[in-house]
Order: structure tokens, then C-alpha cells, then sequence
């Protein structure tokens, strides 16, 4: 342990129990009531009260935009035989049986597997904010840090469709062509990646705090 | 900062600017630089606070140049080509990422060039800017502290090493096809994501802060 751990009366004290608001950007703390971080600029509240709202507001439309998403077809593949169309689990099952398990996987996983994760994850720590869990609190952070971490790769699957349909475009032989569901799954990412980030994770703490008070040993 | 052993202190003894709150759980801290290599972890939670690195800024920098000479290069460069019954076609990165045409999906378009190349390539050109300064020990530019937040705040929505990821798999897609054949801009993709991943584990945001914050007062 480098820092050294600021306490009164032998009790741990966050950056609020001292009277201060910290930047969640660079750190840095500032008397309580000060609007905007001196030093990086950032917007500066102890507590993002609206937090939770904001969550729930991203979630329920990235669960919205992800319905339609599984629904519709995410490629249209026109060969000079044949002409099909492929949702994101049909085009995982089609390569399974052409033998690529390993890309059917990559697939499946990017594409259903952490979406719906990412929206159970962050249902369940904004529950948990608010009422209590008996998850270690350490665990739920870390549980966050992954989830904001592992958003992104969700967009594999749209980038797939981006690169297919620019490089198959051979006129009568073969091409290959969007469809609707690579945006609605686009906007599904990107809403619960702005979901996950409106999420305040001092909130998991706070809630802990306030069950049992922390004495240092 | 101080060297003293003691482990604990009250808020009132130290000055505001040597505390350092943990953005994840608020627990507040006197900040010490760790040795180089070492790093600063919070003990509520343990998200790394502070984690220098030997001469990172330098590193930071040549890695930067490099990554930025890479996007470049690997727009004006075919990326994939494909091959298929005497019909070849090939295909850049800038293709690609305007590859959805039609009515609504043109902001798909906008989406993916700006995950794979204007997002990332900006990155480079505001870290650049922000850090040649610090490391050669000049006053930092105007607005720099902007510029980093800017960085810091785009770094989820930079998705270069997601799409290298995407290329992998849309080769195992079409591979019953057709013939694909790799281009020079494919290779620069590749080395471009091993850099990005390693730039970014470089950098330790706080101490950049510390450094602008010096700068600036």
C-alpha cells in the first residue's frame, strides 16, 4: 500500500465524510459544492443522484433495440444459386455446420452471450445500489470494471457485416449485403455502453457504508 | 509529498491537492508516488490508482507516432481482396467503414469510420500533443488539460483492435466462398492493435494530471 489512508477517529473516510467532492476523471478533490473540476474540467458531484435513472434509461433502450436485432436478418447473401438471409444466431448455426466451431463461438459469444450478460450485470448492480446485496461489494466493482471493459466487443459482429459487404460485392457470382439488424444491434450496444457508463459505482459503496459502518483495524 | 511512515492521517493535516480519491468507492487517500513499476492500489476496493512507468512518457510517444503512421497508411492501402469465379474485388478500410448505404444505415457508415479510424486517429493526435510537452519538460500547450480529458473520454468509443478482431472472422465466413488474399494495409491493422492495447497500459492517467496540473499553476 503506497497511499496513506486518511481517517478521523479511527474511521476510514471517503472523499464525502470529509466534506470534499472527488473528480471520478483524475482524481483529484475539491471542497464540497465546487461545480467543476479545476484540473480536468469535468463535471464534479459527490453522488450522481440521477445515476440510476440514467442507467435504467440506456438499459431499457439497448434491451428495446436488441429485440428487433435477434429478429430480423443481420446478412443478405446472394450467390448465383441462391439467395438467403442470416439473423445472428442463424449465421452462428450455419457455421457451426460448416465446421467452424471456433467462429461460431467468437459469434455466439460477442453477439449473445456478453449482450445479455451486460444487461443482467447492470440490472443487477443498479438493484444492488439501492438495495443491498450479499455480494461483497469488491466483487460488484469488479464486476462493473468488466462490464465497462467488455462493451465494446459486442460491435464484432457489426464490423463482420461492415467488412462482408464491401469486399463480396461480386456482381452475379456472389454479394453480400446489410440488413436492418446490424443497426438496431449497433444502437443496442451502444446503448448499454452509455448505460454502463452513467453508472456511478461509489454508489455500491455507499449502500455498504451505511449497513456497517467500516473501523479500520 | 511527504516520506513520513505513518499509515494514517486526518484530512485537516494534509493540503488538498495531495489527496486522491478512489473513482470507483470515494475512499480517500494521501497520494505518494509508488516506486517506478510499483503502483497505488485502493485498499476498499482495489482499483489501481497510480501506477507509473519508466520513462513512459517517451515510450507513449513513439508508440503514439507509430499507431498514427499506421491508420494512415493502412487507409490508402487494400486491405482484403477476394477472388471468385474470375471476379476479384478489393476492398479498403475506408470501404468497409461505408459499406451501409442505403437510406438509414449511411449512419451506420458514420458509426464504423468513426470506431475504426477517426476516433483512434484523433486519440493519437491529442495525447501527442498533450504529452511531447510534459516529456520535454516545456510548458504545456493551451488547453491541454481539454485535450486529455477529450482523450480519456473517447478511449471506450476507439474500437481499432475490435475490428481486427471482426477481419478474422469475416475471412472464416466467406472462406467456402471464395479466395481471399491479404493486403499490405491487413498486416499494418494487425500491428496497429497490438500497439494500441499496449499504449494504453502504458499510460497512467493520474500521473499525466500531475504533470498538467504542475504545468499549468
Amino acid at each position: 500500500m503506497v497511499c496513506m489512508e486518511i481517517t478521523r477517529a479511527g474511521k476510514r473516510l471517503t472523499a464525502r465524510d470529509a466534506g470534499l467532492v472527488a473528480c471520478r476523471r483524475c482524481a483529484r478533490v475539491w471542497p464540497m459544492g465546487q461545480a467543476r473540476c479545476g484540473r480536468c474540467g469535468s463535471h464534479l458531484e459527490s453522488r450522481d443522484t440521477k445515476s440510476l435513472q440514467k442507467v435504467w434509461a440506456w438499459w431499457i433502450a439497448g434491451v428495446i433495440a436488441y429485440i428487433p436485432a435477434n429478429l430480423y436478418p443481420m446478412l443478405k447473401t446472394n450467390t448465383l444459386v441462391s439467395h438467403t438471409e442470416n439473423t445472428i444466431i442463424g449465421g452462428a448455426v450455419e457455421l457451426a455446420h460448416h465446421g467452424s466451431f471456433g467462429v461460431a463461438a467468437i459469434i455466439l459469444i460477442a453477439s449473445v452471450l456478453i449482450p445479455v450478460g451486460k444487461f443482467l450485470a447492470i440490472a443487477f448492480l443498479a438493484i444492488s445500489a439501492r438495495r443491498g446485496s450479499t455480494v461483497p461489494p469488491r466483487t460488484r466493482t469488479h464486476m462493473f470494471e468488466i462490464v465497462e471493459f467488455i462493451g465494446r466487443w459486442s460491435m464484432i459482429d457489426v464490423f463482420v457485416v461492415a467488412i462482408l459487404s464491401s469486399l463480396v460485392q461480386l456482381s452475379v457470382v456472389a454479394s453480400i449485403q446489410p440488413g436492418p439488424a446490424a443497426m438496431t444491434f449497433a444502437l443496442s450496444v451502444i446503448c448499454t455502453m452509455l448505460s454502463a457508463q452513467a453508472f456511478d459505482p461509489r454508489l455500491i459503496w455507499d449502500a455498504v457504508r451505511r449497513q456497517q459502518p467500516r473501523k479500520t483495524s | 509529498m511527504t516520506t513520513e511512515t505513518l499509515a494514517r492521517t486526518t484530512p485537516e493535516e494534509a493540503a488538498i491537492e495531495d489527496l486522491i480519491a478512489c473513482p470507483h468507492c470515494d475512499a480517500l487517500y494521501l497520494a505518494q508516488m509508488p516506486a517506478k513499476g510499483g503502483r497505488a492500489v485502493c485498499s476498499h476496493c482495489h482499483t489501481v490508482l497510480i501506477a507509473p512507468r519508466t520513462k513512459a512518457g517517451k515510450k507513449m510517444i513513439a508508440l503514439t507516432l507509430t499507431v498514427m503512421i499506421l491508420v494512415v497508411a493502412a487507409l490508402f492501402f487494400p486491405f482484403l481482396d477476394i477472388n471468385a469465379g474470375g471476379i476479384g474485388n478489393s476492398t479498403s478500410i475506408l470501404d468497409a467503414a461505408s459499406s451501409f448505404r442505403s437510406g438509414y444505415m449511411v449512419f451506420l457508415s458514420f458509426l464504423v469510420a468513426a470506431a475504426i479510424i477517426f476516433v483512434p486517429l484523433l486519440r493519437t493526435v491529442l495525447i501527442l500533443y498533450v504529452l511531447i510537452p510534459v516529456v520535454r519538460d516545456r510548458p504545456a500547450l493551451p488547453h491541454a488539460r481539454r485535450a486529455f480529458r477529450l482523450s480519456q473520454e473517447l478511449k471506450p468509443w476507439a474500437m481499432a483492435e475490435v475490428f481486427a478482431i471482426g477481419c478474422a472472422v469475416a475471412l472464416v465466413k466467406v472462406q467456402d466462398l471464395a479466395h481471399i488474399g491479404f493486403g499490405p494495409a491487413f498486416w499494418m491493422f494487425s500491428a496497429l492493435v497490438i500497439l494500441v492495447l499496449i499504449n494504453d497500459n502504458f499510460l497512467c492517467t493520474w500521473s499525466v494530471w500531475k504533470s498538467l496540473e504542475l504545468e499549468n499553476d
